[in-house]
């Protein structure tokens, strides 16, 4: 162990490979100090366990009713959070919700910096009028309000889990097209890119191979910070009825399921809205915290 | 070094007043020019998801229940027939006059609800947005000429917490806390029903913001239960805001108290609270300006999640209750409202930017 | 007699990889005369300039034997007694006026700020007090440049209304810390003329911090040589040439001089016992 830690820490690296992997070291060294990040990694960790393992660690199934049971608080024996209306165990519902939660954000960010990164490369590497095009395009979006304009396309296409995801991403691309036209215009003049050109490659090539890599820290901060937002207008539409159906037991759905019996059986309502409030927040303190090791000039933003 | 004449150097052309006049109005044009292809923009979108994206447009306008004759109605006003971009120009033509079509569940002309229904969540998302900022700058303020203290922790804690919780989520369990248990503040809806009843028959409406309009028909306890029915929504919708502020100002405070000017402005003996009220805080306003409208924005926005929780009578609801009907034309009317809203404070914050910086402005 | 008397001057910053010295026991004593601290970046120059205004914050720390202005204790001063200082005593001048001074505001009212607040005179007599510090830097339209805003004013005029700014008051001691090291060659020359005749004709001391040995030779009486936070000699200006410390032998010998040999310029040897 103690040979790895030396060979990824040696200030002089043979290999390519040696030289980045001992940089993700550092990094994640520096990471591993920030105590609130780590309290983020932990919970977004938490969140990817429990989804994976849900059917095995969920004490009950979510979709069987059991009326007899129905609306019973926190702390009953075998329903530590309680039961809903139909006598589900809110418990299994929300760890089973989780997989629908890390669904939803694996989706969304695999396609919208996919997106933003094609046009935020391809504006910052040809420049001149594309570019222009590119970033009015991408600043009136920009501009536009992101739930509003999820919810109206959901609702126009009908409610269900891709059709949030879509309408989710096509409202989460921009600010991805920004970080990538940035970081691509650092890199675009260096020696390195030109070198490469004089060999033959051709534009798509080089952008894919060598420009698109250099955007990725950059990106994977923003994605990071942009998973918190995307939890919370996810579960808005879920919350409205727009995203998965029940019985489904998605958050938000479960949140507004519970509205009727706020007064008297508050667990109903306030339990899934914890577990939002939960994974919001890991992201939160996650990209916070890569933020300040990975982009330390715009820390403490 | 020691004496001699000095040549006059040559002085830079300091910007007349008129130069400056004329720059900002340039400014301003251009921000406006920005404005109208932005909403021009929205509408586009708008359009294409009312009219491209449904398998049948003239279905989701009419509803499942129109007769024939209606359809055929509908597809001659619309153009159906026509060209694509053609009808983009009649809907944009349409909503600049400020039709927004009809509503399927009242038949009534949408833009006039939605007149109806838009003081009130202007009431609710600029009164949380005064809490969000009477609370959040100073915090944000105190945070950053303390960094590393309790209260610093605290502000950001506190504020981390606000933009993490979903705030539908917030607002039930502000309900359910402060009224439910409590009994600190009073129900959903905006007033008492017997009140309700005098505002609507008795009290002449100005502007439709029941704070305003009470207290300038002198109702003075109709205002009272106004505020007892606002406090909450606005309250919770301020803590959100708050949370946002405090966070920016925060960085913006700490930024501008790590320049050169502010040395300056102690070695001139200037007291801290001055330096940094009124020579920092001149300098963190022009972004925090941005900030502030963005979150008032946001309210805005948000007001979909929110009122229906408050049975707050606003936009939000309107737009909720349209959607509960599949009343897809009132959607996506109230959607166009509140994204030209959205667009236009975002676009007025870049020009206020432009005015309060002097050095945007040349 | 001396104005300013500071002994063992030392100013720590705690960060988080532990405490850094950045001042490590500085001793000097000033007197109606010019005073000009040299070194290279990272000396502690700047920091003995600011500790002698006490404007170091945490995580700084300023300690002192004794630090006196004319009598009296600036390590014993409380907030309070330092602002009556600074400003009305003890002026400074930085080296970007890009950044010293606040870019919101206009120049005429960062001008007039020190005396209507401090010194509580109207703002007619202040305007006028303005208005006559510009002109005494040479700035040949006052009344425009007192409504401008400091990103509308070159550098040179930048930095003249900075000094301006600092000798309104008529303060006894000016702290220079750079002043002309952001300008360009030829408006250094002008600036550093005005900075001359006004410290002459008022009477002032001057502490000139700078990196440039040769203008400090020129422009001061006395020379102090930092590196790394201490006084590694302590030279009069005109007797600098032929110092024997061999930092700064060896700083002397780094400057190009033209009609000089051609070969590279010698680095510095940093292998003495002086450099720890």
């Amino acid at each position: 162990m103690t040979a790895l830690r030396a060979w990824l820490a040696d200030p002089n690296p043979t290999s390519r490979r040696q030289a980045k992997l001992g940089q993700m070291w550092l990094a994640w060294l520096r990471i591993r100090r920030n105590r609130l990040a780590m309290a983020g990694l932990f919970i977004v960790g938490l969140l990817v366990l429990v989804a994976v393992l849900a059917p095995w660690i969920a004490p009950h199934d979510p979709f069987v009713q059991n009326l007899g049971n129905r609306l019973k608080p926190p702390g009953t024996a075998g329903y530590w959070l309680g039961t809903d209306d139909f006598g589900r165990d809110i418990l299994s519902r929300i760890i089973h919700g989780a997989r629908i939660t890390l669904y939803i954000i694996a989706l969304v960010a695999v396609t919208a910096p996919v997106l933003g990164l094609l046009v935020g490369t391809v504006a910052g590497y040809f420049g001149g009028w594309i570019d222009a095009v590119l970033m009015r395009l991408t600043d009136i979006f920009l501009a536009f309000p992101r739930l509003i304009l999820a919810l109206a396309l959901v609702a126009v296409l009908g409610p269900g889990i891709e059709n949030a995801v879509l309408a989710i991403a096509l409202t989460a691309w921009p600010p991805y097209a920004r970080v990538a036209r940035a970081e691509t215009l650092t890199v675009r003049n260096s020696d390195y890119i030109a070198a490469i050109r004089l060999q033959g490659a051709s534009a798509p090539r080089i952008i894919a191979g060598h420009v698109v890599p250099m955007c990725l820290p950059s990106v994977i901060i923003r994605v990071t910070l942009d998973m918190a937002g995307v939890i919370l207008i996810a579960a808005g539409l879920g919350f409205l009825g727009l995203g998965v159906q029940p019985p489904l037991p998605e958050w938000g759905l479960m949140i507004s399921s519970g509205r009727k019996f706020l007064f008297e059986q508050w667990w109903v309502a306030t339990m899934p809205g914890l577990a939002i409030f939960l994974v919001s927040l890991g992201f939160n303190l996650l990209g916070d915290g890569l933020r300040d090791v990975l982009d330390p000039r715009s820390a403490s933003r | 070094m020691r004496g001699g004449p000095v040549p006059h150097m040559s002085d830079t052309s300091v910007p007349t007043p008129d130069n400056r006049f004329l720059r900002l109005a340039q400014q301003i044009g251009v921000g406006l020019l920005t404005l109208s292809i932005t909403l021009l923009g929205l509408l586009l979108v708008t359009f294409i998801i009312g009219r491209v994206v449904p398998i049948d447009p003239v279905l989701s306008i009419v509803g499942e229940r129109a007769t024939e004759a209606q359809m055929q109605a509908v597809r001659d006003k619309l153009g159906l027939d026509l060209p694509m971009w053609q009808q983009f120009w009649i809907y944009l033509r349409d909503a600049v006059q400020g039709d927004l079509g009809t509503s399927i569940r009242t038949g009534e002309s949408i833009s006039s609800e939605v007149a109806r229904y838009f003081p009130a969540t202007l009431e609710l998302a600029t009164l949380g947005t005064i809490f969000g900022t009477l609370v959040g700058v100073p915090a944000g303020v105190l945070a950053a000429t303390r960094p590393g203290s309790i209260a610093d922790q605290i502000v950001r804690v506190v504020g981390l917490m606000g933009y993490s919780m979903p705030v539908f989520w917030l607002g039930l369990i502000g309900l359910l806390v402060f009224y439910g248990q409590l009994d600190w503040v009073a129900g959903p809806g905006r007033l008492d029903p017997t009140y309700d009843m005098m505002m609507e028959f008795t009290l002449t409406s100005y502007t439709g913001m029941i704070l305003i309009d009470s207290a300038l028909n002198g109702a003075w306890d109709v205002f009272a239960n106004a505020i007892s029915h606002i406090v909450l929504p606005a309250g919770l919708l301020g803590y959100v805001s708050m949370a946002y502020i405090s966070r920016m100002t925060r960085s913006f405070m700490m930024n501008e108290l790590g320049q050169e000017y502010i040395t300056t402005a102690r070695v001139k003996g200037m007291p801290e609270w001055r330096v940094i009220w009124v020579h920092a805080m001149k300098n963190v306003l022009v972004p925090l300006i941005t900030v502030i409208a963005l979150s008032y924005a946001y309210l805005l926005e948000g007001s979909v999640l929110t009122e229906t929780i408050f049975a707050w009578p606003g936009l939000g609801s309107y737009i909720t209750d349209a959607l509960f009907a599949s009343d897809m034309p009132a959607v996506l009317g109230g959607t166009v409202v509140v994204g030209v809203a959205f667009v236009t404070l975002n676009m007025a914050s870049d020009i206020l930017y432009r005015l309060v910086d002097p050095r945007a402005r040349t | 007699m001396s104005l300013l008397d500071v002994k063992n001057l030392r100013v720590t910053f705690d960060t988080e990889t532990g405490p850094v010295q950045a001042v490590r026991g500085v001793s000097f004593s000033l007197g109606r005369e010019r005073l000009g601290i040299v070194g290279e970046s990272g000396s502690g120059k700047t920091m003995t300039g600011r500790a002698v205004l006490r404007l170091i914050r945490p995580p700084g720390r300023i300690e002192a034997e004794a630090m006196t202005f004319d009598g009296q204790d600036l390590m014993k001063a409380s907030e309070r007694e330092m602002r009556a200082l600074r400003g009305k005593r003890i002026g400074m001048i930085m080296q970007d006026p890009k950044f010293s001074l606040n870019p919101v505001m206009t120049v005429g009212r960062q001008l007039t700020e020190g005396l209507r607040l401090r010194d509580g005179l109207g703002r007619a007599d202040a305007t006028a007090k303005a208005l006559a510090a510009l002109e005494a830097v040479q700035i040949r339209d006052p009344e425009r440049v007192m409504g401008a805003y400091p990103h509308e004013l070159s550098g040179g005029m930048g930095q003249r209304v900075m000094i301006a700014m600092m000798l309104i008051p008529e303060p006894d001691l000016l702290i220079a810390d750079e002043p002309t090291s952001a300008l360009d060659v030829t408006v250094q020359a002008e600036v550093l003329s005005i900075l001359d005749n006004l410290v002459r004709d008022r009477n002032m001391s001057l502490i000139f911090i700078s990196h440039d040995l040769r203008l400090v030779a020129r422009f001061c009486d006395r020379v102090l040589v930092m590196y790394k936070g201490r006084i590694v000699e302590e030279v009069a200006a005109g007797k600098l040439l032929d110092a024997q410390h061999p930092y700064t032998r060896g700083l002397l010998n780094c400057l190009p001089r033209i009609g000089g040999p051609r070969e590279p310029l010698p680095g510095l040897d940093r292998t003495g016992a002086w450099a720890e």
